[in-house]
């Protein structure tokens, strides 16, 4: 069946005649104790990471700096873009849902430095985010489907140089500087948050053109390479880690673990991406801290598909459906779940068809 | 007309947590804060009808499963969004080890 992921269009509409933009989710059974002592958040572990974060940014941009013209500033520049390009789109996903620190202006703040970072309107985004977690890969409801259906592999590669994304968030930042709000945007956002939007992205416009100025009267890449091209060379990880995320699972259906994919990560990985590997887990319970969602998926281990064990696993298991998808978009995986588990809850369309 | 209702005991909820409260086809939320405030609102958040009975109480404020729209549990105010409206609360007061709100 054709799929159009517009939010304005058939598909949209035919989302709430099927009954697949409800509450009715399913949802682990977890005791009320258990769940409030995962909730619980604290502000040392983010603190922490938020300080090695731009510690490294710091120190890489100083040693590619001072190295520059010299190709040797090369790797360095390569390490500051991925902590710029993927760590922040991170961080910008936590500080959104609030529970990376306890205290909220802390969230607030690393919000919108990522935000900046991720050429992401906070204020649309996180409205956009809130439906992705309302309707998740749903099609005509859900902003943020990464992988549509068919695949259109070269596109995919555009975008691990995050270049899709990037002409995107430039084209809204400029529609939103020159006082305007997007149909799409307008579906799921409250318009008591317009004037923001435009207020936000006309500063980032002078940051942007301070930015391009620097370069011209110095003559130097320098002033790019820090700020807005590491969107795009470093990218990579942020999109290596969000394909798994959903890629090659079922769409609209009502049960995260057909369309949410768990995957066990290095440390460095997770890191940079704030444990969102367990991302099962983070759709299911979203006020569940980064720093407990370990804990999290071993709460639920008894009730999810078996996570898979590593990158190279997740996209074993990922690529050849992607592949497939181009021709049959209906295709994707169903995983079996454990004797433990309560069955799939597929929702309405799967038990009409 | 309001009236009323004895809702719970007041040792069914422990510090900062929240009960569900189902009352005349009503869905509600009595919470207990880490003062042992006690407080009614509607049970349902405001911005997509998510059940707060499962959110997390900080304080004097709760703040949705789904979305994390924080709400005041005093005055029922959005003190972060999605959530735009603010939540309806009830009159509530402690008698006797109960809960008592007026619904």
């Amino acid at each position: 069946m054709p799929r159009d992921y517009s939010l304005l269009g058939p598909d949209a509409e035919r989302a709430v005649t099927d009954g697949l933009v409800t509450e009715a989710w399913y949802r682990t059974p977890i005791d009320r104790k258990t769940m409030k002592s995962l909730m619980k958040r604290a502000d040392q572990p983010a603190v922490r990471d938020t300080m090695i974060l731009f510690g490294c940014m710091i120190l890489f941009a100083g040693i590619a700096v001072a190295l520059m013209p010299s190709w040797w500033s090369a790797p360095f520049w390569l390490a500051y873009g991925v902590f710029y390009g993927s760590a922040m789109d991170s961080r910008w996903h936590e500080c959104g849902h609030g529970t990376a620190f306890k205290t909220r202006w802390m969230n607030k703040i690393v919000y919108h430095i990522a935000s900046f970072c991720m050429i992401r309107d906070p204020y649309c985004w996180k409205f956009s985010h809130a439906r992705h977690h309302s309707d998740t890969i749903i099609v005509g409801r859900d902003p943020e489907v990464a992988i549509m259906r068919p695949v259109v592999a070269l596109k995919m590669m555009a975008n691990l140089f995050g270049i899709m994304d990037a002409i995107d968030g430039v084209r809204r930042m400029a529609v939103h500087g020159a006082g305007r709000i997007l149909p799409d945007e307008a579906d799921y956002m409250e318009e008591v948050f317009f004037p923001k939007t435009i207020l936000t992205a006309r500063v980032w416009l002078a940051i942007y053109g301070a930015t391009i100025a620097a370069a011209l009267i110095y003559q130097s890449w320098i002033p790019l390479l820090l700020i807005g091209l590491p969107r795009l060379y470093g990218a990579w990880h942020m999109v290596l880690c969000g394909w798994l995320q959903h890629g090659g699972l079922a769409d609209n259906v009502l049960d995260h673990r057909l369309n949410c994919r768990t995957v066990y990560m290095n440390p460095v990985s997770r890191f940079l991406y704030w444990n969102m590997n367990y991302h099962v887990e983070h759709h299911m319970f979203p006020l569940v801290p980064y720093y407990r969602l370990p804990d999290l998926h071993e709460a639920c281990k008894f009730d999810f598909p078996a996570p898979n064990t590593s990158f190279a696993d997740g996209y074993a298991e990922m690529l050849p459906a992607l592949w497939r998808q181009r021709k049959e978009p209906d295709f994707h995986l169903r995983r079996p779940l454990p004797e433990t588990a309560t069955p799939y809850h597929d929702g309405p369309r799967a038990q009409a068809a | 007309m309001a009236e009323w209702i004895d809702a719970c005991s007041a040792d069914d909820i422990d510090a900062e947590d929240v009960i569900r409260f189902d009352n005349g086809g009503r869905t509600f939320i009595i919470v207990r804060d880490h003062e042992d405030n006690y407080y009614c609102t509607d049970g349902l958040c405001t911005h997509e009808e998510i059940h707060l009975s499962d959110g997390l109480v900080v304080e004097n404020t709760i703040e949705c499963p789904k979305h994390s729209s924080i709400f005041n549990l005093a005055n029922g105010e959005v003190e972060t969004p999605p959530a735009c409206e603010n939540l309806h609360t009830y009159p509530t007061r402690v008698e006797d080890g109960r809960v008592f709100v007026e619904i």
